[in-house]
């Protein structure tokens, strides 16, 4: 009996902070939550934190403009780290969508947890859109999920034809990443293409994200005798692989697609990776004005280079923000439907139903990572530029035309 | 055959590493029965303590012998007291019960280094500066050795000879070899079996420690949750040389790492990690006692 006595006023504290903590949470202000999911922490945690940089300057852009509002209502991006796991990116998308409210998604860059995410984006009604998820089955999820870089099909034709035609190259190997989606879909696309050209796949081998040694494969490669070897990984594995290829005797140049690009890259393989090619969005050595201006804007910002990532994060950011303002000149009522007030009714699916037609209609928009049109698939179709790695720094060496 | 001295090259390397890791198994278990789960995260502390005093002492900038040295011996050290207070704290407490309640304390370790380790540390991988550039060495026929392989076995070796003069030539050794037979009696003859058993983790740490170097060392690649798979792989390789044997852990980390490069070269590299249990699996089926182990019958 004591105990329940004594109980009783402690019973009565948490109440009355839970009822003031539910009173000052719930925000009364009306306004345009956008959600944001990426790695910001784990093995690849410089997609997740080029995005946000990417996003986050695309924002300050839209603050310097207009105040920081689309519409009427003042945007709020709100960002969710997944720790570089597909089921944390399947969490982190279904929080912000009941928790966050957001009513359009941005993310993710591997294609692994794009893939993992999508599902949940394209069941609530949300539009999410990928900046730089390359693999094709990413935007075949739904009519809700967008992307702003080209596909997988596209990079390994542009890596088969470079390899081929411009270094002249018939016998290549491939060595690819078995548990990531991006890794053995690139892989298969390369191959096809490479065989269609008149080379020849002299060797496959495999590994793991996360392994640390890879020398046993790379030994086996070497037996094969290739005349360069295909590595569509992430770059934190493809910088290790590069250095043991090199303490093996490997000579041949690497080449890779868009998951090497990091500034990590340089930094863990180091002399090992000169020589080496690999395709990309875009190339900081491009002197097209748009580029340049947000360069200097990114470098003001964050006092370094922004990589292809970060870029394509910009402009998936911008592209939202024109069509949330399209959608505002175009029927200021149905805009309406987007606030995190009207969240959960039949005015905000009646909004993101809209805001999907707008961007699905999106052509020839002037991003920094090159004019953005996007097809049928909710694909853009965008050239590709081959990087090579000179003397520890990445070089632009010419660009493949879709 | 180029390919396959090549591989075994690798393998060697590979395996002197998870030598040293299941050396620290081995011994603690021969001490005191404990199947001390937290070793393989000694080693990930070991690759940590081995990057900041890298840092500290600047070696990135200016690589020389005597500073990658000095990095390994710092390492070591900060292991070895990480050690001493693992077995104080977390041991001790438990020692007068059950050996189920030590293995669950030693879990629970476990796991606080790791989350200690995101927490401190952070998620993210850090590469480990190069503190010695490498080289390659041609062993004919075209196979090669790098320079860093050469101070990994050269290193192993080192150690685990030292390790062996400490047990076999030393009084302490010999107190060591003592409480392994028998806590009370060695207690008897005058030995202070706490000490003895701080020592021990002690001396485990430190292999521990210069293990975690030594693949930071090849494998720039450090993260708080690098030492799992390690540790596990480790620990198979001595169940496989005979848990509590030291010549047994050599052996059995060499077995192991031979034949993870194997598979992966030349079945497939998703069975890298499979082939550590399913040699468990056979050594358990055939050998329970391990390789050099003795099949001791306990009295019931």
């Amino acid at each position: 009996m004591t105990s329940r006595i004594r109980l009783r006023p402690a019973l009565g504290g948490v109440l009355a902070i839970t009822l003031l903590a539910l009173g000052c949470g719930g925000s009364t202000q009306d306004e345009l939550v956008i959600g944001e999911y990426g790695s910001l922490s784990g093995n690849d945690a410089t997609f997740g934190q080029s995005t946000k940089n990417g996003v986050e300057l695309a924002l300050d852009e839209l603050k310097a403009a207009k105040d920081g509002k689309i519409g009427g209502l003042r945007v709020r991006i709100v960002v969710e780290d997944d720790q570089g796991r597909p089921e944390e990116a399947a969490t982190a998308v279904q929080k912000l969508i009941n928790q966050d409210r957001v009513c359009a998604v941005l993310g993710e860059v591997a294609s692994s947890r794009s893939l993992a995410a999508a599902p949940i984006s394209q069941a609530a009604g949300v539009p999410m859109i990928s900046p730089s998820s390359t693999n094709p089955r990413v935007t075949q999820v739904g009519d809700y999920i967008f992307r702003m870089c080209f596909i997988d099909p596209f990079q390994g034709t542009v890596m088969a034809k470079f390899a081929a035609q411009n270094l002249g190259l018939k016998r290549v190997a491939i060595l690819k990443d078995v548990r990531n989606d991006y890794s053995v879909g690139l892989a298969q696309f390369y191959a096809d293409a490479f065989v269609k050209l008149g080379g020849q796949i002299v060797g496959e081998q495999a590994y793991s994200a996360g392994d640390q040694d890879f020398r046993a494969q790379l030994t086996n490669v070497k037996g094969k005798n290739p005349q360069a070897i295909f590595v569509p990984g992430y770059y934190t594995e493809v910088g290790l692989i590069a250095r043991q290829a090199r303490e093996l005797g490997i000579t041949v140049p690497l080449l890779g697609g868009d998951g090497w690009e990091s500034d990590q890259l340089l930094e863990i393989g180091g002399p090992a990776l000169n020589g080496c090619y690999y395709s990309n969005h875009f190339s900081v050595d491009n002197p097209d004005p748009r580029l340049q201006s947000f360069l200097k804007a990114y470098r003001a910002k964050y006092g370094a280079d922004p990589d292809a990532i970060g870029g394509l994060a910009y402009d998936a950011a911008n592209v939202l923000f024109l069509s949330m303002d399209k959608l505002a000149t175009e029927n200021a009522e149905t805009f309406k439907g987007l606030g995190s007030a009207a969240a959960g009714s039949d005015a905000r699916r009646a909004a993101t139903t809209r805001l999907r037609e707008i961007i699905a209609s999106t052509r020839d928009y002037p991003g920094v990572t090159g004019t953005i049109t996007l097809d049928a698939n909710r694909n853009a179709r965008k050239p590709a530029v081959v990087i090579e790695i000179k003397d520890g720094k990445k070089v632009y060496n010419t660009t493949i035309n879709p | 055959m180029a390919e396959f001295f090549q591989q075994l090259v690798n393998g060697i390397t590979w395996g002197s590493v998870y030598a040293l890791i299941a050396l620290g198994y081995t011994m603690v278990y021969g001490i005191l029965k404990l199947i001390n789960f937290a070793h393989g995260d000694v080693y990930m502390l070991g690759a940590f303590f081995a990057y900041y005093s890298a840092r500290w002492l600047g070696v990135a900038e200016h690589p020389t012998p005597l500073h990658a040295l000095g990095v390994l011996l710092l390492a070591m050290a900060g292991c070895a007291v990480v050690g001493i207070v693992i077995e104080r704290a977390a041991y001790k407490p438990v020692r007068r019960s059950s050996r189920l309640a030590a293995l669950i304390t030693a879990i629970g370790v476990s796991l606080l280094l790791e989350n200690a380790g995101i927490l401190i540390f952070g998620p993210d991988p850090k590469f480990f500066p190069q503190i010695i550039p490498s080289t390659n060495i041609a062993l004919g026929g075209g196979v090669t050795i790098s320079n860093q392989q050469v101070i990994i076995l050269v290193v192993s070796v080192v150690l685990m000879i030292g390790l062996r003069f400490i047990v076999l030539k030393t009084r302490v050794g010999k107190a060591m070899q003592a409480v392994s037979h028998n806590h009370t009696a060695a207690a008897l003859m005058g030995i202070s079996v706490d000490r003895i058993i701080t020592f021990t983790f002690m001396i485990g740490s430190m292999l521990a420690a210069a293990a975690g170097v030594l693949v930071a060392l090849q494998n720039p690649k450090i993260e708080p949750l690098m030492g799992i798979m390690p540790g596990l792989k480790a620990f198979v390789a001595a169940v496989l040389g005979g848990i509590g044997n030291i010549p047994g852990a050599v052996i059995g980390g060499l077995i192991m790492g031979i034949a993870e490069v194997m598979v992966v070269g030349y079945l497939s590299p998703t069975y890298r990690d499979a082939i550590a249990f399913v040699l468990l699996i056979v050594i358990l089926l055939v050998r329970p006692a391990g390789i050099l182990g003795r099949n001791v019958a306990e009295k019931v």
